[in-house]
């Protein structure tokens, strides 16, 4: 990771300036995303980057980091868009409140899930979460508030009130910075989490479980904590998704959502840091170009897909980072 | 729970029988491939979607019933192990998720392909003239079809029984899923058993899907949701086990049929709760040997 171990193993160093960008990740993250709205012309595209890429940095953290995948994600994103859009809809609860409350309810789901979840092994994982996903969707579709089939609507925040500032939310731009500051606040927190004794012990696992649990770190511990955090991160998500679009869709939580995340981080990297938000930029383009002409764009999503799969497993951020001696 | 007299719970434990025996196949074709290649087949719904539509559209050009219920799983199989031969088979030895993901990318653009070819919109199925109407069961009137239904997988459970346990190929089969590695050693071409039980549990998927097809109709997204219950059924029976995934899958449909009786607003996460129960006191599933997946 840093100059000495390069040192000690027989490793090309990294190119100075990566280096740098390497330690200020959160900074050069935040300082790309900033510069986005100017990059690409739809303002409305650039929010689902955010949203979609804070998904993909979640679910990364389970997939990328820990090894294990999950096709259950969506429960996360889906359950945090219906707890902050319940709350503000329908409780007329303010933002401060209905975030916080997202990430909660996320990651208490992320509890119960995990406890199950985490007693398979390999690849049961995958089939275990996608069935409990599947099992929370039918369990929100006929909750009272949920509003079933037709999905929430009316989730709407037209003002961010801060000291000495006033945001306001239907200024596209202003609504870009806004949720910029919560997912650099996201951003902050998953560098610290994986920077940490904790965060090793996440990567460790993915090398090797047995020699993890032999040098005495509490596996099963590590996976429920990481998975939770995980949970948390896409239930914040999917409330920046319930309020970027003013309504909870009843698709938010379904199988496809989950799938969507996983080809997400695929397609951008898995264990890269900035990988779900190229991952998730360059599947919005799939998707706004190829709809563009035919209407079957999900035939040409697919494909891409496969192709990376069978021809670049690291994706576009992690094979940039791998050529340029990055990781 | 008026009107709920002991003749109607006969009747819809037959139901859920003929629903378990659609399970019952779905979840011993994944089962199967599993235990062999260690791959779990993500497109394994979309093979059952495709073996529903390749029936459709076989029975414009040769409307009879049972020639179809013949050529649509070998059609569905060749299929299976072209996708096998082409795209799986250069991810073994990658990690046990890529062939995962890239089943999971195939059934997008399976899904996709049949909306271009069919159209998005599901279309109705014909029950063949002989099976239609109903048959006294002792306990009331049973419509035929799924008698029939229930029929075919008991032949079919008991052919693959019989291939795996009682041929010279079987023995292969089974001593590939212990050490695919010693039976290489022993002169056995292991690729080539592979690819073939590839086709044979999608081939079983696509029949699966020709015979449900007369039940619930045909529509592009039919394989997304028996996908889900092909996984449940898989973990609580246990994966890599016939016998578990026999019982499973006849547990979860008699179960499911009941909970429509008696508590509908739950029939539909009944299975999850099955699932739920026998992860936290059998993880490894009913029928599973413990570490198998170590």
């Amino acid at each position: 990771m840093n100059a000495h171990s390069d040192a000690l193993y027989d490793v090309a160093p990294p190119r100075r300036t990566f280096a740098h960008i390497r330690t200020h990740r959160v900074l050069a993250s935040v300082l790309v995303l900033l510069a986005l709205p100017w990059l690409i012309p739809n303002q409305s595209v650039a929010t689902n980057i955010l949203i979609y890429g804070l998904y993909g940095v979640g679910f990364n953290l389970v997939f990328g980091y820990m090894g294990m995948l999950s096709f259950g994600h969506a429960a996360f994103f889906g359950v945090g868009a219906y707890a902050a859009g319940i709350l503000i809809a329908q409780a007329g609860a303010p933002w401060w409140v209905a975030l916080p409350a997202a990430v909660l309810v996320a990651g208490v789901l992320a509890l119960a899930m995990g406890l199950l979840a985490i007693r398979t092994r390999g690849i049961y994982f995958a089939m275990v979460t996608l069935a409990l996903a599947q099992c929370v969707y039918f369990l929100v579709y006929q909750f009272p508030l949920s509003g079933g089939e037709n999905g929430l609507r009316g989730v709407n925040v037209a003002q961010v009130h801060l000291p000495g500032l006033t945001v306001d939310l239907l200024d596209p731009t202003a609504k870009y910075l806004a949720f910029l500051a919560v997912v650099a606040v996201a951003l902050l927190a998953v560098s610290r989490v994986l920077a940490s004794p904790f965060g090793g012990a996440v990567e460790a696992i993915r090398e090797n479980e047995a020699r993890t649990r032999a040098c005495g770190f509490n596996v099963e511990h590590t996976k429920l904590m990481a998975f939770v955090l995980s949970g948390a991160l896409c239930g914040l998500a999917g409330a920046l998704a319930a309020i970027h679009l003013s309504s909870v869709a009843i698709e938010s939580l379904h199988y496809e959502t989950s799938g969507l995340v996983v080809m997400i981080c695929l397609l951008g990297g898995m264990g890269t840091f900035f990988g779900p938000f190229v991952g998730a930029a360059l599947f919005l383009l799939i998707q706004d170009v190829f709809s563009l002409w035919t209407e079957h764009w999900q035939l040409y999503a697919g494909a891409i897909f496969m192709f990376f799969v069978l021809f670049f497993p690291k994706g576009v951020w992690g094979t940039i980072l791998e050529k340029t001696h990055g990781r | 729970m008026d009107g709920i007299t002991p003749q109607l719970v006969a009747l819809q434990l037959f139901t859920g029988l003929a629903l378990g025996a659609v399970y019952v196949l779905l979840a011993v074709g994944l089962s199967l491939i599993f235990g062999m290649l260690t791959v779990v087949n993500f497109a394994h719904g979309a093979f059952f979607m495709v073996g529903a539509y390749a029936g459709y559209a076989l029975y414009q050009v040769v409307p009879n019933f049972w020639l179809c219920l013949v050529l649509v799983p070998l059609v569905v199989a060749a299929f299976g192990m072209a996708v096998e031969r082409t795209l799986i088979r250069p991810l073994y030895g990658r990690g046990i998720d890529y062939p995962l993901l890239l089943t999971f990318g195939l059934a997008y653009v399976m899904v996709e392909a049949v909306r271009i070819a069919f159209g998005k919109q599901g279309l109705p199925v014909d029950t063949p003239e002989l099976l239609q109407g109903s048959a006294d069961i002792l306990v009331g009137e049973f419509p035929l079809y799924r008698l029939f239904v229930i029929g075919v997988t008991v032949l079919v459970l008991a052919g693959l029984w019989l291939f795996i346990e009682k041929t010279s190929f079987g023995l292969i089969v089974r001593a590939g899923a212990r050490d695919p590695q010693i039976v290489r050693i022993l002169g056995i071409d292991v690729a080539r058993v592979w690819l073939i039980v590839f086709g044979l549990g999608t081939g079983v998927a696509g029949l699966a899907g020709f015979l449900a097809a007369p039940m619930q109709g045909i529509s592009p997204e039919m394989g997304g949701s028996v996908l889900t219950v092909a996984f449940v059924v898989t973990v609580v029976g246990g994966m890599g086990s016939l016998v578990g995934a026999i019982v499973a899958g006849v547990l979860v449909g008699v179960v499911e049929s009941l909970a429509v009786l008696f508590v509908p607003e739950a029939a539909k996460v009944s299975m999850f709760v099955i699932m739920a129960l026998v992860l936290l006191v059998r993880p490894q599933g009913l029928f599973g040997r413990a570490g198998l997946m170590n």
